[in-house]
């Protein structure tokens, strides 16, 4: 190794050299949350010059894992080592101050703030003891030009679209120049030619010697700059490997502990009438603009789209819960005129949230309750607004039953069940009452394989049994995998609806990339 | 089958959004000042009277500097219900030093009024200090911390005097600030543009305001970010309680002697109204001091017609309750209409 120049500066290091010593170590790290082991002996060596790729499906410990890291949480066991030292008690000041800067996915904006507000909170520049503003701006102006950004440092934020959010929380990080960068998903909401800024970025930083902590779904990106992987699952640390010569197969078998084809069933769909249409659908805070979309019975239809596109507020509007300012919704052919969820279910539409904690369950009541919440008007239930205890419990019973819910006894809080059996809590809810067109939004969120595996063999069951369902996803192999026919929502807007042989990963991908705003679709190499 | 790009043209804004735009930029408060003043004006000359705007002046200055404490813990995502206890504590205790310390020292006024003078600003920051702790350490929610200081404190100033004024405050507080005009205004609005001056100063220029800011909008992130968020919640607290003694002392000087009936939970609200009318978000992040002023003169104002053209008082209270509530309506339509790019 070659000797430092100066005692104060990083040795240079060639990115990914075996050689060079960790500067960050995890060993065995515990962290648990009531109710999960949320990790469970963790190790992870992250080297200066590398970026480390962490790959895991959602719930299998990423993001603790990263708390932990940043300083968030406090590991439960486990030892956590920076150059080798042990890092003590870690609190997020603390972690920055030893140059550990996170990008989270949900951000540490302060909304009421300016972007140059926000970039120098907790380190604000002073004169005489007032704030010094001039400093800042000029300062601000200059990491947002370095890093090729289009953002305004006096916006305020919370006016700022998702992908301007996600370059100030970049920028922030950057400021106190780290010396390991953890990036969450960072190209979540970016468009192509930012993603390329943001490479070319990560590229300089690891020549610096920074060591850069990199999760991600994306094929193209992880082999693009990944030098090492580890791969997480439920928790636990599956194998670490370096970058080169590794398949995608081999890598989500590793990720789900089961072969592709096993983890989805294959779906008979037989698209018959139309279920649910949208036509010019705006909602009142424009999230959604003039889309136009229709489900059919008997399939799969699948809402693909970076977060904040909008895809999730375009089924909630066809439900009641955003207000709508212009467009039309059809159930059966009829105008379903002033959508609101009670409405909705009385007409065989139900909604199923991708936030069970905040917009699902009611965490303290049983499952029998939370089951029956949105069928209390059913005869089997309640007649003349008195509860009819025996056929609640004796409906809610089988119900739980069908959907392989274990162990199946409906008294027991809901809060006490793991995030894949309050998904079926949710789904019971629109079992029990005579649904005909089903709204999933991010189903899988937070949920493990094995509740993966049981809530895609419900959704084979009802397509196949004629429901229609709408699937609102941001894994792109669940909606590729699953549905019969893909919505691509981008910025807002429905850009593409692709099926049969040009339902493909790159094609939904070369989407998500479009820019939109003069009606290209940006696919030209894709359309026929 | 082939990929179909589906159009769409873009969607226009409409005028009344155009409008609901404006008014939550530029705010409500403004329009309504004015068009206060010219209706009240057009059905009662006397309100432009010389005695009349001297009033509605001094009222306005005790309101607003109760009000601009109260919007300090509102940006900090808080509560406090207890300022209006803090002014009548610090109305009993001051008057009660002052009057003790003036039969031992009558030559010496000067003194005896800057000792009042503290023990009153003590009793507000001890009680805005056992606010922010409790809220802090405890992590009682701010509401019910301050609702059980408001009784314990409004409690106080009553077993202080048994409900009896304290006599006795030195000549010179009363006639020379309590009851004096300078330059032809009333003293207590000089105070009064001071400690907007001083708050605005802060918010704006100080570290320690864009922190409170920021923990408003989003504690998480200021925790993130390194801010000693229990710090500056219990700062917030403190100021507020400072500020509620201040308007306590200004009113004991006006009025001229100490009185526990001061203050009370009429002021609360109206400084928790004067605040919000002002667009302080009860959610936290949001305020701003100058805005909260004219907020007060415009509440000053409203009280003052109505007294004017002898409207009952509980019919005021009515009135007053409307003007709260379709203030926050408006403002909370401005912003969920608010669009996003």
């Amino acid at each position: 190794m070659a000797v430092a120049p100066l005692p104060t500066a990083p040795a240079p290091v060639a990115p990914g050299t075996a050689s060079a010593a960790p500067v960050l170590s995890l060993r065995g790290i515990v962290k648990c949350f009531p109710g999960v082991r949320a990790l469970d002996g963790v190790s992870l060596d992250v080297r200066p010059g590398e970026v480390h790729v962490l790959l895991g499906e959602n719930g299998a410990g990423k993001s603790t894992l990263i708390n932990v890291i940043a300083g968030t949480f406090a590991a439960d066991a486990g030892d956590y080592l920076i150059d080798g030292m042990p890092a003590g008690a870690l609190t997020p000041q603390r972690a920055r101050a030893l140059g550990i800067c996170p990008v989270f996915q949900e951000f540490s904006l302060a909304p009421n703030l300016t972007v140059e507000d926000n970039l120098f909170l907790g380190r604000e520049p002073r004169r005489l003891g007032f704030l010094d503003r001039r400093a800042m701006r000029a300062e601000a102006r200059r990491i947002i030009a370095d890093l090729g950004f289009d953002l305004d440092p006096a916006r305020t934020v919370a006016t700022l679209s998702r992908a301007h959010q996600q370059m100030a929380e970049i920028a922030k990080a950057l400021l106190a120049e780290p010396r390991v960068l953890i990036l969450d998903e960072p190209t979540a909401s970016l468009t192509e030619s930012e993603t390329e800024k943001l490479f070319g970025l990560i590229e300089r930083l690891r020549a610096e010697g920074v060591a850069i902590i990199y999760v991600s779904h994306r094929m193209p990106e992880i082999r693009r700059l990944g030098d090492r992987i580890t791969v997480l699952r439920d928790g636990r640390h599956v194998r670490t490997l370096p970058m080169a010569g590794v398949t995608e197969e081999a890598l989500v078998e590793l990720m789900t502990g089961r072969k592709v084809e096993v983890l989805f069933p294959h779906i008979q769909h037989r698209p018959g009438e139309a279920a649910l249409e949208l036509r010019g659908l705006t909602t009142a805070d424009r999230s959604v603009q003039g889309a136009d979309f229709v489900a059919r019975r008997g399939e799969i239809t699948g809402i693909a789209g970076l977060v904040g596109c909008g895809k999730s507020e375009l089924v909630r509007a066809a439900y009641g819960l955003c207000p709508l300012e212009g467009g039309e919704v059809r159930l059966f052919g009829e105008t379903f005129r002033h959508p609101s969820p009670a409405r909705a279910l009385r007409q065989g539409l139900c909604y199923f949230p991708s936030d069970r904690v905040a917009e699902g369950l009611a965490l303290e009541r049983p499952i029998r309750e939370n089951a029956s919440m949105a069928a209390l008007d059913e005869a089997a239930i309640a007649r003349g607004g008195v509860l009819r205890r025996a056929g609640e419990r004796g409906l809610i019973q089988r119900t739980v039953e069908r959907l392989a819910l274990r162990p199946a006894h409906i008294e027991r809080p809901v809060g006490a069940l793991s995030g894949g059996n309050r998904q079926k809590v949710v789904l019971a809810r629109g079992l029990v009452r005579d649904t005909q067109v089903f709204l999933f939004d991010e189903p899988t969120v937070g949920i493990d394989v094995g509740a993966k595996a049981d809530l895609y063999a419900v959704l084979k069951e009802l397509a196949e049994g004629g429901a229609a369902i709408v699937l609102v996803s941001s894994e792109l192999p669940e909606v590729l995998h699953l549905s019969n026919r893909v919505y691509v929502m981008h910025r807002s807007r429905m850009i593409a609806e692709l099926s049969g042989a040009d339902l493909t990963e790159q094609a939904i991908l070369s989407c998500f990339f479009a820019e939109t705003g003069d009606g290209r679709t940006g696919r030209e190499g894709v359309a026929s | 089958m082939s990929v179909r790009p589906l159009d769409h043209p873009p969607v226009p804004l409409r005028p009344d959004e155009r409008a609901l735009r404006l008014m939550a930029a530029i705010g409500l408060l403004p329009l309504l000042l004015v068009a206060a003043v010219v209706v009240v004006g057009i059905l009662e000359p006397r309100f432009f009277g010389l005695m009349n705007l001297l009033n509605i002046l001094r009222a306005a200055s005790f309101l607003a500097i109760i009000a601009a404490g109260q919007m300090i813990v509102l940006i900090s995502g808080g509560f406090d219900l207890s300022v209006g206890a803090v002014v009548a504590l610090t109305s009993t205790v001051s008057a009660s030093v002052m009057a003790a310390l003036g039969a031992a020292l009558p030559e010496a006024p000067a003194t005896v009024i800057a000792v009042g003078l503290v023990a009153g600003l003590a009793v507000g920051a001890v009680v805005g200090l056992v606010n922010g702790a409790c809220v802090v350490l405890l992590r009682v929610s701010p509401f019910m911390v301050t609702l059980g200081t408001m009784s314990i404190v409004g409690g106080l100033a009553l077993l202080l005097t048994n409900g009896i004024p304290v006599y006795g405050l030195p000549e010179a507080l009363v006639r020379d600030f309590g009851r004096a005009l300078w330059f032809g205004v009333p003293a207590s609005v000089f105070v009064a543009a001071a400690v907007v001056a001083l708050v605005w100063l802060a918010q704006t220029r100080t570290v320690a305001g864009r922190h409170l800011h920021a923990i408003g909008g989003n504690p998480q992130a200021a925790l993130v970010s390194g801010i000693a968020t229990r710090r500056h919640l219990v700062g917030a607290y403190v100021a507020s309680g400072l500020l509620a003694a201040v308007t306590g002392l200004v009113l004991t000087a006006r009025v001229g002697s100490g009185q526990a009936n001061l203050g009370g939970l009429d002021l609360t609200l109206q400084s928790i109204a004067a605040a919000v009318i002002a667009g302080t978000s009860l959610r936290g992040g949001v305020g701003r001091v100058e805005r909260v002023a004219v907020a007060a003169v415009f509440l000053a104002i409203v009280t003052n017609a109505m007294n004017l053209l002898r409207v009952d008082s509980k019919l005021q209270l009515i009135v007053l309750g409307v003007v709260l509530v379709a203030a926050v309506a408006i403002d909370e339509l401005a912003k969920r209409r608010q669009i996003r790019d």
